[in-house]
């Protein structure tokens, strides 16, 4: 679950971690209440889950309230990256004498978690590793003995002249580390982190990921999922065990499993149709899952066909068929639906929707099933 | 020969006693697997289709004399039960659990390396000797025994690749489902290098996603140490950036992990990677001049 900026702020704070203060606004209204306890100049920060904001004009400094209330409106309601901005951040802004760059990172290859810390910072890292790898310097964390605190100082050296400030940021990595571990998070990143002409510490920019996996221990967490810009049918769809993802073709995909279902729109497009989305039932699927399925996948407008690809192992055919008849008499199913079964008691799956009469396209192989679908689909 | 899993193989059942557990248990039973006893804290002494079930691991091995587990315990406890495992010596772990927390995983591949005990998975349906022994949840049926080694980060796909193999007339020595997540235990690469000393294994298929790099550290491994055909697949090619397709693992970060760059590096390797999962066999009996 990746946490917006001010989220991730909110989070990184509690473990001590130097936030600005500021507040998150839905209107200008509320950016005006806001003001009234901040000192300008202020920053004016769309909240997106997309990146290059900045670029796109939604990060703009205000040195007065009016100022402020004119940029505010301006970000409220832009488009980012095909992305209706609904939330700004608003924060006071610092007077930057060096920006940083600090994260925190699982690392697949190494299976271990990696701080990174580069002077390039405040720019996109991995902009950095292509053009100036030697900027960046890694240290990878043995899980079981920590960060300690000298290694952080090591990092910390490489990238802050100045040693006493090179000591307080080297502490702040500390905090960082005991944040990704505490949140559960897969990447804590602080960029920049700015030493302001003061010689004082902020992180400027935060982005924290929480492991999916780890969300049952973080129920505070989960509540900050931002309901302003999550997809409303992948959630509904989580909450009955279902993996769903919504693409911008036309071929509904029912599968079970997930590298087949990624295979089943692969192949859809390979034959020249294009997947509505990605759906795994999952794998001990019970009738009422496949019942939700049809309906999420339906809601789509765009889905002039469906695609049920299942191939039985833990998942039985049965229950597939059973899930499927039952949606056929609890909603009015529009589209084509072409379906290939096998595996585990295929007979009495087949058998059991050939009894029911239901409208079904049936094929015996991958390929056949993606190929009669993308063509009803096209009428 | 085969590699991993075979007649010798003594197998203890990590969660025997849950729904999951049992139900498989019964079903590797079936298929030939020598399973001898279970374990579930609390329930020792007491008994799942006549095989007996510890409290510990420690004293399930000790009075079992087992070489390897299978684990069906909950994501919340999946991690403390392969360190068990792990502590208590057997050889190879099998971690069937999904939703394991990353963080927790890393701290459990770290101490399996001190303790040198091999773990596949987790989010995994296991691993298969074909007519000899299956650790895990495939279905036995559609396996036969042959001289291609299979190596898979998915389940119902290699399900779908296998039955084209067997149908095709090529065999598998050892089908392995290495798992879904980001942090796992054996990785194609670990594998390959078990395939590479199995006389048996004549050719070996990878079945990889989108996702981290592991395909492109296989594909340098094939291309400087490798000397048998191997044929990949890639699912994914279609997949949105920054979005997890179902797998956790299976997730395009920034711009790297793509299906592209893994066809690619696969290509540069002689590795020939097929269009879709029934070309597979097809390709691999070329290789194999059949």
């Amino acid at each position: 679950m990746k946490l917006l900026e001010y989220s991730s702020k909110e989070v990184l704070k509690r473990y001590g971690l130097p936030i600005q203060p500021g507040e998150v606004a839905k209107t200008v209204e509320e950016v005006e209440k806001i003001l009234d306890n901040l000192k300008f100049p202020v920053v004016i920060k769309a909240q997106v889950p997309v990146g290059g904001r900045g670029k796109a004009g939604g990060v703009k400094l205000a040195h007065d309230k009016a100022e402020a209330l004119e940029k505010a409106k301006a970000i409220l309601g832009m488009q980012i990256k095909g992305i209706t901005v609904k939330k700004v951040l608003v924060t006071e802004a610092v007077d930057i004498d060096k920006e940083i760059y600090a994260g925190v990172v699982v690392d697949r290859r190494t299976k271990r978690p990696v701080v990174m810390v580069s002077s390039e910072g405040g720019v996109d890292i991995e902009e950095v590793a292509r053009t100036k790898p030697e900027a960046i310097h890694k240290y990878a964390v043995d899980p079981i003995l920590g960060f300690p605190a000298y290694k952080a100082r090591e990092l910390a050296f490489k990238v802050v002249d100045d040693p006493k400030l090179a000591i307080k940021f080297s502490s702040n990595l500390v905090k960082l580390y005991n944040a990704f571990l505490g949140l559960d998070a897969q990447l804590a990143e602080i960029n920049p982190f700015v030493i302001d002409k003061s010689g004082d510490l902020w992180a400027v920019d935060a982005k924290v990921i929480v492991d999916d996996n780890a969300l049952f221990r973080h129920p505070d967490i989960e509540k900050m999922r931002d309901m302003d810009y999550e997809n409303l049918e992948e959630l509904e769809a989580k909450k009955y065990g279902l993996s769903f993802v919504a693409l911008d073709g036309y071929v509904g995909c029912m599968v079970n499993g997930a590298g087949l279902a990624m295979a089943t729109m692969d192949i859809i497009k390979k034959y020249g149709g294009d997947p509505a989305n990605f759906l795994d039932v999952g794998g001990s699927s019970n009738p009422e899952k496949v019942t939700k399925a049809m309906e999420i996948i339906l809601k789509d407008e765009n889905v002039k066909s469906i695609y049920v690809n299942i191939f039985g192992g833990i998942t039985r055919c049965d229950d597939i068929a059973k899930g499927l008849i039952e949606a056929f008499s609890n909603m009015e199913v529009k589209v084509p639906v072409v379906i290939r079964l096998t595996g585990t008691n295929e007979e009495l799956g087949k058998k059991m929707l050939e009894e029911s009469g239901l409208p079904l396209v049936t094929a015996s192989t991958m390929a056949e099933g993606a190929r009669k679908a993308i063509e009803l689909a096209k009428g | 020969m085969s590699i991993l899993v075979g007649k010798d193989t003594k197998v203890l059942v990590q969660g025997i006693t849950g729904r999951d557990g049992s139900f498989h248990t019964k079903l590797m039973r079936e298929y030939g697997t020598n399973v001898v006893g279970g374990v579930t804290p609390g329930k020792g002494g007491t008994t799942v289709d006549g095989l007996p079930v510890f409290n510990t691991m420690h004293e399930a091995v000790e009075k079992t004399g087992a070489n390897a587990s299978v684990i069906f315990v909950p994501a919340p406890f999946a991690a403390d039960a392969i360190m068990e495992a792990a502590d208590a010596g057997v050889e190879l772990v099998v971690a069937i659990t999904e939703g394991i927390p990353v963080n927790d995983m890393l701290r459990v591949v770290r101490f399996l390396e001190e303790k040198g005990t091999r773990l596949i998975g987790p989010n995994c349906p296991g691993l298969i000797t074909p007519d000899e022994a299956k650790l895990g949840i495939l279905p036995g049926q559609i396996f036969k025994r042959g001289p291609v080694g299979v190596i898979s980060r998915s389940g119902t796909l290699t399900y779908e690749i296998v039955s084209h193999l067997t149908a095709n007339g090529l065999g598998q020595s050892t089908a392995i489902g290495i798992g879904g997540d980001p942090i796992i235990g054996s990785k194609f690469i670990d594998l390959l290098k078990l395939f590479k000393d199995d006389p048996e294994t004549e050719a070996v298929v990878l079945i990889g996603e989108i996702g981290g790099t592991d395909e492109q550290d296989a594909a340098e491994y094939i291309k400087s140490e490798f000397n048998k055909p191997v044929v990949a697949f890639i699912a994914g090619r279609t997949a949105p950036p920054e979005k997890r397709m179902g797998h956790a693992g299976a997730i395009i970060s920034g711009s790297s992990g793509t299906a592209e760059e893994k066809i690619k590096a696969f290509n540069a390797a002689g590795v020939p990677v097929a269009a879709e999962p029934a070309e597979v066999a097809t390709l691999l009996k070329e290789k194999l001049g059949k």
